[in-house]
């Protein structure tokens, strides 16, 4: 049953029907309205215009209210949704992940069971034959430095990377006079000395030389006990930490400097980038080599690999202490 | 089986930016960036004498790393598609160097220069590293070079900026190699193997037997969704235009065209050489990649038409162009895949240039990069603007140029295919050819205006030196020949990803 509608004209498919049929818009709906509703200020164009501009401004008026409405509740209560929206999708994800993980834990190969894939010829040869043909007694530094020397060719230019990285963001050039840099450092406190700590330099004293020998056995050891150049290296760049925390940059300074870091990783990399290629090159190509396992034990063994941890070494402790001085100081 | 010594090459390629990017570091700005120059010519000419022979000789070998054979020790293996993939790489490494030279000298600080093209070294040896090894854990180890140092990339130009998106680049990308590390761990634990081709023996057999499905299943995941955040696919975009938007053109460069790229092929080589096919078309894995691969495509140019600022609608434009490559990848079939390729290389060396030219663009519009600003730009510097409009007809897919081809193979692998997909691939290419047309015409329409009569440029005509110019040339001629000579790229493609499995 039809119903009359009082409103019909004004609803949108007859406007739309008018728009088509007759191209008014709503800018002659204002104007009929206009005619009727006010016939003097029909009659003076100068009161129209008024009339308009005021229509104008109250649109105007209007849309910066919304604007300002919508901004302050996207500033406001709106960020506050989205930021509860996000942390909660956040955690819900990784909640997510976790599960998956576990669930996929519980499916894996049981841990240390004898016929795991993992139990294969890769392995057994390492163990079988690593000694013998590496002339390691540490079959790890045998794996890393010899069977799979490439990689660890790689890890120890990630160091690089790293100790690079840190040096294009942290460190504070010379681009400036020699005053304006003291007044920075002075207000930046970045150059302030450690303090003068009695109980620390006394500990310091007794303790730096016994940790840098210590890491000196881990990396010259490296091939016949646990140890090697990673963890050598960090021994003694610990060992340098606390000497300078201990005696401040002055007395570091007299003997490591930037361009000792600099010359020390050039040679320890190019080192092992030349003497990895000579390897690699003459093993690709089954060439002799004069690289010989020697007799395993012996410190003098087991090919390049002591060379090779002196070298890892000595990168290792160089971007370790690199690292301290770079984030302390801004310069070493 | 003794190797001839131009077999070697691969292993040059890698070992000689290694090497010298060490060396690199102590040296002063002027004599780095010789060094540097010369390095990357070295492995261009290297690289393209590899592609040569490797055509001849036809099939691919493998090459060992020392002289423990390939389960025990490491090996790279090289084909005629990585010898392809290495050429565009390094070819693109280095004219994106040439082209931004100036600005490098111009954004980085003088003591930090040498620094820079250590990075670079690292990164162009990574990136062959990562094309040609056949260990999927070296393959790790080289990837995480190739995250830092992209991130140092980013940072070189100390402003605050580019530290936040050096910062949140960072952190995303460190998710990716995080969830990518988990994959190859579990695929280990799987397998017991870290060589590529002993992985998909053992894969292929447990896939046989039906064995450890589950955690096959997450490893494809892992692995897929952590290099797709790498290399930017649709939902895992966000960090892209703070990141090539604001550094010096080189690295949006060598970010956008190169770093992404090697991602990707990293992730093809693994569903060809590890996992393998058919394993990967039975976890479903490629239809998801497909699916945000196609929301990418509308969604990155609908975010480029956005913009107001060239670089930024440029790297959202990379966003969609990834979508692409994903696409052709989702199709699952050797056509897409061959199209997803071809659409690597095209994309990476006309993305390369258009960065560059918009660099020479706002360089000669006092700096600006802003749209309003570039007005009558190409007038300024119009090798640049040359550059920028093969680019921005590459991108939309003006025939003769590579971008044409690209959409015309991803076209015929979707009829190949045929179905629904069929459907969507050829709809999402109509709307993003026009989403592209939209945004890439009006930055053409807007270069190639008047002048603003009230704004003066102090610069004189935006003469850029003669490198800029060389490296834009040299570029233009590149996009024209790829769409030229495209057939000749996807026949060594085709041969070349026959036997890349």
């Amino acid at each position: 049953m039809a119903r009359i509608r009082p409103e019909y004209e004004r609803s949108w498919w007859p406007r739309f029907k008018r728009w088509v049929l007759e191209g008014s818009g709503a800018l002659d709906e204002h104007m009929r309205e206009d005619v009727t509703a006010d016939a003097s200020a029909y009659a003076v164009p100068q009161a129209a215009g008024d009339r308009t501009e005021e229509l104008r401004e109250q649109a105007l008026q209007n849309e910066q209210e919304t604007y300002d409405h919508l901004r302050v509740w996207s500033a406001t209560s709106g960020r506050k949704w989205l930021a509860r929206l996000y942390r909660l999708l956040a955690i819900i994800i990784c909640l997510g992940v976790i599960a998956v993980l576990l669930v996929t834990a519980s499916y894996l190969p049981p841990y240390g069971s004898p016929d795991n894939p993992v139990h294969n010829e890769v392995s057994q040869r390492y163990i079988e034959q690593g000694m013998e043909e590496t002339g390691a007694v540490n079959i790890v530094a045998g794996m890393i430095l010899d069977y799979r020397a490439f990689d660890t060719l790689g890890e120890s230019n990630v160091l690089f990377v790293a100790a690079c990285s840190v040096l294009i963001l942290m460190r504070i050039t010379s681009e400036r006079d020699e005053a304006t840099a003291q007044l920075e450092m002075e207000a930046e406190d970045r150059g302030f000395e450690p303090k003068n700590d009695r109980i620390l330099q006394a500990a310091a004293s007794f303790l730096v030389p016994l940790i840098l020998m210590f890491g000196a056995y881990v990396i010259l050891n490296g091939h016949i006990s646990p140890g090697g150049g990673f963890s050598g290296g960090a021994v003694m760049g610990a060992g340098l930490i606390l000497y300078l925390n201990a005696f401040g940059f002055k007395k570091t300074e007299r003997f490591f400097r930037f361009r000792t870091f600099q010359v020390v990783s050039l040679c320890a990399l190019t080192f092992y980038a030349v003497s990895k290629t000579y390897s690699f090159f003459t093993g690709a190509n089954h060439l002799a080599s004069f690289i010989t396992p020697g007799t395993p034990g012996r410190i003098f063994s087991a090919g390049l690999i002591p060379y090779l941890n002196i070298a890892v070494g000595l990168v290792v402790c160089c971007t370790m202490y690199a690292f301290y001085t770079l984030f302390r100081k801004g310069d070493m | 089986m003794q190797l001839a010594l131009w077999q070697s090459i691969p292993f040059a390629c890698i070992l000689l930016p290694l090497g010298s990017a060490a060396m690199t570091s102590v040296l002063r700005g002027r004599a780095a960036r010789y060094w540097t120059t010369l390095v990357l010519c070295a492995e261009v000419v290297l690289s393209a004498v590899f592609v040569g022979l490797m055509h001849r000789f036809g099939g691919s070998y493998t090459y060992m790393m020392g002289h423990y054979p390939a389960p025990w020790g490491n090996e790279i293996r090289a084909g005629l598609l990585e010898a392809v993939t290495a050429l565009f790489f390094s070819l693109i490494m280095l004219l994106s160097l040439l082209g931004g030279l100036k600005k490098i000298d111009e954004h980085i600080l003088k003591d930090k220069v040498s620094l820079y093209y250590v990075m670079l070294l690292l990164l162009s040896s990574a990136l062959m590293a990562q094309v040609y090894t056949n260990d999927i854990f070296t393959a790790y180890v080289f990837l995480e070079i190739m995250t830092l140092s992209a991130c140092s990339l980013i940072a070189a130009r100390n402003r605050g900026r580019t530290l936040v998106a050096a910062t949140r680049y960072m952190i995303m990308n460190l998710v990716g190699s995080g969830l990518f590390l988990l994959g190859i761990i579990l695929l280990y634990d799987l397998t017991g193997h870290l060589l590529m081709s002993n992985i998909k023996e053992a894969v292929a057999q447990l896939h046989a037997t039906g064995e450890y499905q589950m955690p096959l299943t997450v490893v494809v995941a892992l692995i897929s969704i952590g290099l797709s955040i790498k290399s930017a696919l649709f939902p895992f975009h966000t960090w892209v235009p703070d990141a090539y938007g604001y550094t010096t053109p080189t690295s949006s460069a060598v970010l956008s065209s190169l770093v992404s790229k090697g991602y990707i092929f990293l992730l093809i080589k693994i569903m060809y050489r590890v996992i393998g096919l058919d394993v990967i078309a039975s976890t479903r894995l490629p239809n998801v990649l497909f699916v945000f691969a196609l929301l990418g495509m509308i969604m990155g140019s609908l975010s480029a038409i956005r913009q107001t600022d060239i670089r930024r609608m440029i790297a959202y434009s990379s966003v969609a162009q990834i979508g692409y490559v994903y696409m052709g990848i989702g199709l699952g079939t050797d056509a897409g895949m061959i199209a997803a390729v071809f659409h690597i290389f095209s994309h990476a060396m006309c993305k390369s240039m258009l960065f560059l030219a918009a660099g020479g663009l706002a360089d000669a519009s006092g700096n600006s990069k802003k749209f309003h600003d570039l007005w009558g730009s190409a007038y300024r510097s119009p090798i640049a603007g040359v550059a920028f409009t093969v680019g921005a007809l590459s991108m939309i897919g003006f025939p003769f140029i590579g971008g044409f081809n690209s959409k015309l193979y991803f076209a015929m692998a979707a009829v190949q295919t045929g179905g629904t997909r069929m459907l969507l691939v050829l709809a999402a290419l109509v709307i993003s050819t026009w989403l592209n047309t939209l945004y890439f015409m009006k930055t053409v329409i807007t270069i190639y205006r008047q002048p603003r009569p009230d704004v003066s440029y102090s610069v004189e005509k935006g003469q850029r030196g003669f490198c800029f110019n060389a490296s834009l040339l040299c570029f233009t001629a590149a996009n024209i020949c790829l769409g030229l000579f495209a057939h000749v790229i996807t026949d060594a493609i085709t041969r070349g990803l026959a036997i890349f499995g």
